[in-house]
């Protein structure tokens, strides 16, 4: 099961690297940095899932202190803060050449890393607990509070300030995009989308082992 | 139901990460019935006390306290037993009374003035009770925590260590307590890794080593010397 | 519980002392890393003011359960029977008290020392300063909590602490500023419903997950 979803997976990110490089055209005004959206774009919304994945999982495991619900909020919490670092570094080089800096305190930018330090200090907290069971319960309590921040954070930073192109592919009234660069981002994401379900099938069946080897 | 033990664990077992300190774990306390609970430092006594006291979960295996999960039901569980550890669980800058008064409004217990008195008189505190429990000897703070229990009537004590630290006084003043909560019908158990006190107070002499319960036996007639004979034979045989 | 802690900290006013103390010691060092110009600092006053009231929010809340270890009493609040949400609204009115008292402090050593005249935008400061509170207690009382028992809490502490802090700091700074000029409520009324929404959300979640921490 797990092997063929990293099979999967593998054909997706291959196919998405032909998909963004090969099939999908360059991109007018932008020139070919407009392709690292096919990397940024998808990373985003896995850490997005990611989080969300916390917050359940996080919820069953105080609700019936199921040790496996803990391992998946503890390995998706990881894949989270993976894929927002991934999302900040791609948006990064895309930055580079687009606006003319590195780092600009743009707000999606901006509520990225935010969740990016949150849920880093998230595993911090569970590295410095030793007995199991208080670190899983310490991490669910915060893991549930954290997700609830992020709407917070979202509106807060945006209304703060905002410099980034509004998001064009979720835009009412239609798509402002040509059909094969959808075709291209969305083959992406189905790959993204089993990347991490694969990392994360590991990562619980690793946590798992781990537990039984302590116990 | 009057026949069934107060105190019953079975299969115990509980691994701090990766190091078991109990594994196994049986024992069944009557009601009226006392337990020394012997073993050297770090043979799970403080934990096995802990986990009847709803304070740790175990990893494997079941505590029940009057027919309530330790580990499910801890809040059934915590009218009816008092821990009393090496901390006195009083707030050092407030004194005797407030600490009383504090700890009956978290409990939910209703005590008004005299009856908080009165608990102070039970535990011969009463001239202090205007206090700061800074200034108290430890068996005066031994005796605060345990007026608590004055007030709550746990069916079960859980004491570790009751007589370190205090003066003859304060001892001989426990051992009177401690033998007419038994007489009232309740379960001790006392953790204690010397041979004091505890093993005069005791009907069974129950040994922790490597992490489980090497000797459970009444007490009958044995002496100290005869039980620290067992001791040794079982601790060695242990490890 | 907010009876027991205010006695407590009656009789030793130790956290108390120290946040005055450590309130005139940021004085010198805004004065110092600012330098005299007015207009420099009327243009920082916002986000100075809420820096002092969060590193000193830091280090008091950081303090919350501290006075539970003296004596295991930690064990003791677990083992009491009953609610035990009403410890973490006892801890958190505490706190919001001392927060309160930390923060009136602050701003009265602000208008002296520096002398900018806060006296007409007092009110609409208050509320502002009341909301930002809330928020920043509720969130500091519970992760206060989390990591009383966890090794380098002191440094733990901050580190979960602030990145969650992001929208009440970013709405209570931008609502402070609106209000220092003279602009009305109305004005920052997104702000201050984020702020409401926040307050609810961190409360609610510190009753719902209070129980769990609490346990060892």
């Amino acid at each position: 099961m797990t092997r063929a979803l990293g099979w999967l997976a593998a054909i997706g990110l291959g196919a998405g690297l032909v998909m963004a490089f090969g099939v999908a055209p360059r991109e007018a005004t932008q020139g070919n940095v407009q392709r690292i959206m096919y990397l940024h774009v998808p990373s985003v919304w896995v850490a997005y899932v990611a989080f969300a994945v916390v917050f359940v999982a996080s919820i069953v495991y105080l609700a019936r202190r199921a040790e496996r619900a803990d391992h998946v909020a503890h390995a998706s919490a990881e894949l989270g803060v993976l894929f927002t670092g991934l999302t900040i570094a791609t948006g990064s080089i895309w930055g580079k050449p687009t606006w003319g800096a590195w780092w600009t305190w743009d707000a999606r930018l901006t509520s990225v890393s935010i969740l990016f330090v949150m849920y880093l200090g998230y595993l911090l907290l569970r590295g410095m607990i030793d007995e199991g069971d208080r670190a899983a319960r310490y991490a669910a309590v915060l893991g549930v509070v954290a997700a609830l921040n992020i709407p917070l954070v979202h509106f807060s930073v945006y209304w703060w300030r905002t410099l980034h192109q509004p998001p064009s592919l979720m835009r009412p009234g239609g798509s402002s995009m040509p059909g094969v660069i959808v075709a291209a981002l969305l083959v992406n994401f189905a790959a993204f989308s089993l990347l991490y379900l694969y990392f994360l099938a590991k990562r619980v069946r690793l946590l798992q082992l781990e537990a039984e080897a302590a116990a | 139901m009057a026949a069934d033990p107060l105190i019953r664990v079975t299969g115990l077992r509980k691994a701090f990460a990766g190091h078991v300190v109990l594994a196994d774990v049986r024992l069944e306390v009557r009601a009226g019935e006392a337990v020394a609970l012997l073993g050297a430092n770090g043979a799970g006594k403080t934990t096995l006390l802990r986990i009847l006291a709803t304070l740790t979960r175990p990893s494997r295996g079941t505590a029940f306290v009057l027919g309530h999960d330790c580990a499910r039901a801890p809040e059934r569980v915590r009218p009816h037993i008092g821990l009393v550890a090496h901390g006195a669980y009083v707030y050092e800058d407030l004194t005797a009374l407030e600490n009383l008064r504090f700890w009956t409004a978290l409990s939910g217990l209703a005590a008004d003035g005299a009856v908080l008195a009165r608990a102070l008189a039970a535990v011969e505190l009463e001239r202090f009770a205007g206090e700061r429990v800074r200034t108290f000897s430890a068996g005066m703070k031994r005796r605060l925590s345990l007026a608590r229990f004055v007030l709550s009537r746990p069916r079960v004590l859980l004491l570790d260590e009751p007589f370190a630290g205090l003066d003859q006084r304060a001892k001989k003043w426990l051992e009177g307590y401690l033998e007419a909560f038994k007489a009232a019908g309740g379960a001790l158990v006392m953790a204690t890794h010397s041979f004091g006190r505890e093993l005069a107070l005791a009907d069974r002499i129950v040994i922790l080593a490597a992490r489980t319960i090497a000797l459970d036996t009444p007490r009958a007639s044995m002496g100290a010397e005869e039980i620290a004979r067992l001791y040794r034979l079982h601790t060695e045989d242990g490890a | 519980m907010v009876r027991k802690d205010l006695l407590v900290e009656r009789r030793s006013k130790e956290t108390l002392n120290a946040l005055v103390f450590f309130s005139l010691l940021l004085l010198f060092v805004f004065q110092f890393t600012l330098g005299p110009d007015r207009e420099r600092l009327a243009a920082a006053l916002p986000g100075i003011l809420w820096l002092g009231f969060v590193l000193a929010g830091l280090l008091g809340l950081g303090r919350t359960f501290v006075l539970e270890r003296e004596n295991d009493c930690w064990d003791a609040l677990l083992l009491a029977p009953g609610d035990k949400s009403a410890i973490y609204v006892g801890k958190l009115a505490g706190n919001v008290l001392l927060m309160l008292v930390v923060e009136t402090l602050l701003l009265v050593l602000f208008t002296f020392f520096f002398n900018v005249d806060l006296a007409g935008a007092l009110p609409a400061l208050a509320l502002v300063v009341a909301l930002g509170t809330l928020g920043l207690a509720a969130v500091g009382t519970l992760f206060a909590a989390m990591t009383a028992q966890v090794r380098a809490r002191e440094l733990l502490f901050p580190v979960l602490l602030l990145p969650v802090q992001v929208p009440v700091l970013l709405a209570t700074v931008k609502a402070t500023e609106a209000v220092l000029l003279g602009e009305p409520l109305s004005a920052v009324a997104h702000w201050l419903k984020l702020l409401a929404a926040a307050d609810v959300v961190y409360v609610a979640a510190g009753v719902l997950t209070f129980d769990f921490l609490l346990e060892s």
